[in-house]
């Protein structure tokens, strides 16, 4: 399965990018083989919408969940409209991450867990 | 003639100006009160019988008969305000800012215009004063695109007297830009200053006539009428820090009907004004 993680470097050795719509990178992983690409936020820099350009991209990357640190309400419901399950909360290094999810131990929010223009 | 009074800092009293400047005048005056996000003019303007004025804008609206979910419309919108999904878009009206591209470009002719409301304007009479203001609703992020409906009611034929938002942002200067004056209103405390600077960079960058008034002029120090004074900004008016001003405010007083001694400042203030912009002829139409 395909996930998305944001993060602040090229890695699976970089910190989770805490911020969903401004991170700085999203890395896509298949979980099953561990390979994965990255893909530059060109939306971070956004002077409004950021969240809603970053849920495009990872609507697009055909992403089934996506971890980050905290997502605000309008991208969490674009997500959840494009089938996109997000799991907030998540810090630490990228591997750590994808591990913990393999292991079943994140589960997706039931919506978001800050308000709009958090990560500003 | 279009006036309009502005401020850097909120609170220094662009209302008591514009209300008392448009009161003093001979003659039809309109008075326009362009800080949608908290109108008060009307307090002290007392029109009964307002009539109200839906305040719309122009906001996309998908077919989805005609939609082939080709994603062209979110690659167009600049400001993010259209998601594509495999058999869904989704329109983010508080982030559209009504350019109409996505209409325009639609591979598909599947995108429509739709009028989406922002807000009221409402008109009404007090006196030799026509006003006219926008009530922005809650929670609407943007000012400056009923500021422009609220504009269009200006009539250049009279003299137009426009109460302008705090701050010098961008509702400032969609609020100023066709003005042929501006009154900058300030007070002689240290915020009053730094804001005024503030708002004097604008008026500079925008290249528009502009002078000061102070307000609350015994309060404070000497240090915006130094700063007026090496800059070479003109002093158009003062208006003391007075306890009866201030309940007259808070009563919804004007204060030129409160103390109608203003009412000769406030015209000459006017003719002042005048010779700045039309400096060549006094004889000139307004």
């Amino acid at each position: 399965m395909k996930i998305i993680v944001t993060s602040e470097g090229k890695d699976l050795e970089s910190n989770v990018d805490q911020r969903f719509g401004r991170a700085r990178y999203f890395i896509l992983i298949d979980t099953d083989s561990m390979e994965y690409s990255v893909i530059e936020n060109e939306g971070a820099q956004q002077s409004s919408g950021a969240g809603v350009r970053a849920s495009q991209i990872v609507i697009n990357s055909g992403a089934k969940y996506v971890l980050t640190g905290n997502c605000g309400p309008t991208s969490f419901d674009v997500l959840k409209s494009g089938g996109v399950e997000v799991i907030v909360g998540v810090s630490g290094k990228v591997r750590e991450a994808v591990e913990k999810f393999k292991r079943g131990e994140l589960k997706p929010g039931k919506g978001p867990n800050v308000s709009s223009h958090h990560g500003l | 003639m279009i006036i309009s009074v502005a401020s850097g800092k909120g609170g220094t009293g662009k209302t008591t100006v514009s209300t008392s400047l448009a009161l003093s005048l001979e003659g039809e005056v309109q008075l326009i009160d362009c800080d949608v996000e908290e109108p008060n003019s009307y307090i002290f303007i007392k029109s009964e019988n307002l009539k109200e004025i839906s305040g719309t804008v122009l906001v996309p609206e998908i077919d989805k008969k005609r939609c082939t979910y080709c994603g062209v419309c979110q690659q167009v919108c600049e400001y993010n305000a259209l998601v594509v999904l495999k058999d869904n878009v989704i329109v983010l009206p508080e982030l559209c800012h009504n350019c109409g591209g996505c209409a325009l470009l639609c591979p598909q002719g599947a995108i429509s215009e739709v009028d989406r409301e922002i807000g009221i304007i409402k008109t009404g009479k007090y006196k030799n004063v026509e006003l006219i203001y926008g009530v922005l609703n809650i929670g609407e992020a943007q000012a400056v695109p009923l500021i422009k409906k609220v504009k269009k009611y200006i009539n250049r034929k009279k003299d137009v007297i426009i109460d302008a938002p705090p701050g010098t942002a961008h509702p400032v200067i969609e609020t100023v830009r066709d003005s042929d004056y501006t009154i900058l209103v300030t007070e002689p405390t240290p915020f009053g200053l730094n804001d005024l600077k503030l708002a004097v960079g604008v008026m500079r960058d925008l290249d528009k006539k502009f002078g000061v008034v102070i307000n609350k002029a015994d309060l404070g120090d000497r240090e915006v009428y130094r700063y007026c004074n090496e800059e070479g900004i003109e002093i158009l008016m003062e208006i003391p820090f007075d306890r009866e001003i201030a309940e007259g405010y808070s009563k919804g007083l004007p204060l030129i009907e409160q103390n109608p001694a203003y009412i000769k400042q406030f015209r000459d203030m006017y003719k002042t004004i005048k010779k700045l912009v039309y400096p060549s002829s006094e004889r000139m139409v307004k």
